[in-house]
């Protein structure tokens, strides 16, 4: 019995002694990173817990929604172009609702950036997932009211860049030594006792693309729904897409 | 019970263990007495799936279920592995889009996450986004430098963790980058930045003071570097102290090798970083031995 006791006190020390004079020091450190690529197996269970996920995403990818007989890409005519001109017209379409229901207000022009068009389109069934093609990023479109000033700088980056950026509602003609000859919004010349509603994404409104003239903005208007989605419900909308380039932005030669 | 006898025995045995301990590094010269692994991902971004074959610059690379089993051959080896994320699990791929962040915790769950940290895409569909996909998450979001307490994130994040592995205590804690410029305030709503650095400082103290940790390893969303004065990472080592390894995230930074950074104790803190999309899963080993020699202090870092 006494011995016994004396056995359980001497472990019970050795683990104290253990814990307390002998924790461990750290001596060595090892570092690097390991490459996931084809070398390593799939693990089945967690694929399988995918699958379902999977399935149902590339399912609503490919549901159709509308249709174009003609391929679209931003690099078909130099000043305005189909893609660009049925993206911009859609915001004026589906957030001009929306901005005079909420605020009360219309919209006047539609600007996005040529950059912002990311991929082109094919002739045939437009899915869902070409609006995440051509969108895949979460920006949100938003409207921001400018002065006569303001608008006058949009018309000149414009002007200087003359890149098919994405307008609705606007017209550009350019002489040709690239000067600007005409300016109409909403079909009249500019009116400096009025402010001009342009809608756009937020990333150019943040000065995205040095559009520095948003920042100018005397106020801003949410319209609280992410560029993709309006797209999608466009594309819902009209199950033909027959977006052509125009007149809009052109250049007298 | 017979007092001598007591200490008899006791010094019996801890002569013994002296003895042990003297003998015991020349005989084994490379076995160490404790192993801690930790493996880290970060900015995974929802990708779930490998990029596609096509892809221009990570064609078939990357995907979880990959992921996973390199996870289970490390922990098939070394049981005493922690595995830790440093933020903006979400967004990025459709997963996110439909199922806003569930996946992405549920399968960082199953394969047996520890803990991860808020990045800045983490508030993209809302700070109240975040509270309802920490549902489906089985590990630790840390944050100790945003205040949530007028958030519905109150009470859901952490400051810190401690992590106790083979007797050897890891804490864990989480800095997130500012959010004021970054992140529409609509998002991320009563949150409060606070400094990152006054804050690393009061964790390590808890961490290394209070409990005594043997390891302090920060979950940061900070960024690895800035032309600017803007806080990162290694800005982050050079003013602290005690901070044994800072893994990193939000600047997608792909590392040759961990950084070596000398603290404000002169000594070495480690920062890590892989990149993003899961292309590269993070490893750091730390061996701990009994009674190393006087005057052998230094910690080999082999990198």
């Amino acid at each position: 019995m006494k011995n016994q006791l004396i056995k359980i006190i001497t472990v019970f020390c050795v683990a104290i002694l253990m814990s307390c004079q002998n924790q461990p020091e750290l001596v060595k450190i090892k570092g690097n990173q390991i490459a996931i690529d084809s070398n390593l197996t799939k693990e089945t269970s967690l694929e399988e817990y995918i699958k379902p996920y999977r399935n149902a995403i590339q399912k609503e990818m490919n549901r159709p929604l509308s249709y174009t007989k003609k391929a679209m890409f931003k690099t078909d005519h130099p000043l305005n172009t189909a893609i660009g001109n049925m993206m911009a017209d859609a915001v004026f379409e589906m957030a001009n609702p929306i901005l005079k229901t909420r605020y009360k207000n219309s919209i006047d022009a539609v600007l996005l950036n040529y950059g912002g068009i990311r991929s082109g389109i094919n002739k045939g069934v437009i899915t869902t997932k070409t609006a995440y093609n051509i969108m895949p990023f979460e920006n949100m479109v938003v409207v921001a009211e400018l002065d006569t000033e303001a608008v006058k700088d949009l018309v000149n980056y414009l002007v200087d860049n003359q890149i098919a950026h994405p307008i609705s509602n606007m017209q550009l003609q350019l002489k040709s030594n690239g000067e600007l000859g005409d300016f109409k919004v909403n079909d009249k010349p500019l009116n400096k006792n009025k402010t001009y509603f342009i809608a756009t994404s937020d990333y150019l409104l943040q000065g995205g693309d040095n559009m520095d003239f948003f920042k100018e903005a005397k106020s801003v208007y949410e319209i609280d729904s992410k560029l993709r989605n309006l797209f999608i419900d466009y594309f819902k909308k009209h199950d033909t897409i027959t977006a052509t380039s125009d007149q809009r932005f052109v250049k007298i030669q | 019970m017979n007092r001598r006898t007591f200490i008899n025995q006791t010094i019996k045995v801890s002569s013994l263990v002296g003895l042990s301990s003297v003998v015991h590094p020349m005989i084994w010269e490379k076995s160490y007495d404790k192993h801690i692994t930790i493996l880290h991902t970060n900015d995974v971004h929802s990708h779930i799936d490998p990029f596609p074959q096509n892809h221009r610059k990570f064609p078939n690379r990357g995907g979880v279920s990959r992921r996973y089993s390199l996870i289970q051959q490390i922990k098939a080896k070394n049981p005493n592995t922690l595995l830790l994320d440093a933020g903006d699990a979400f967004q990025g791929t459709p997963y996110f889009n439909f199922y806003g962040g569930e996946l992405e915790y549920k399968l960082m769950s199953k394969m047996g996450y520890q803990a991860s940290t808020i990045g800045n895409h983490e508030f993209d569909n809302g700070i109240d986004n975040i509270a309802a996909q920490l549902q489906h998450a089985k590990f630790d979001l840390l944050n100790a430098n945003y205040d949530l307490s007028n958030t519905s994130l109150d009470g859901l994040v952490r400051p810190y963790q401690i992590y106790e592995v083979e007797g050897i205590s890891i804490g864990v804690f989480g800095l997130g980058i500012e959010l004021d410029g970054l992140v529409s305030k609509k998002l991320y709503k009563e949150t409060q930045y606070l400094n990152p650095v006054e804050v690393a400082q009061d964790q390590v103290k808890i961490l290394k003071q209070d409990h005594q940790c043997d390891l302090v390893i920060c979950l940061s969303h900070l960024g690895y570097d800035y032309q600017s004065d803007k806080i990162s990472d290694i800005k982050l080592a050079e003013q602290t102290q005690d901070i044994d390894l800072i893994i990193g995230g939000h600047t997608h930074t792909f590392l040759d090798k961990p950084s070596k950074v000398l603290n404000q104790a002169g000594k070495i803190t480690l920062i890590n970083q892989v990149g993003w999309a899961g292309l590269n899963l993070g490893r750091i080993d730390f061996y701990f031995s009994h009674n190393q020699e006087q005057g052998v202090k230094d910690v080999v870092i082999e990198v």
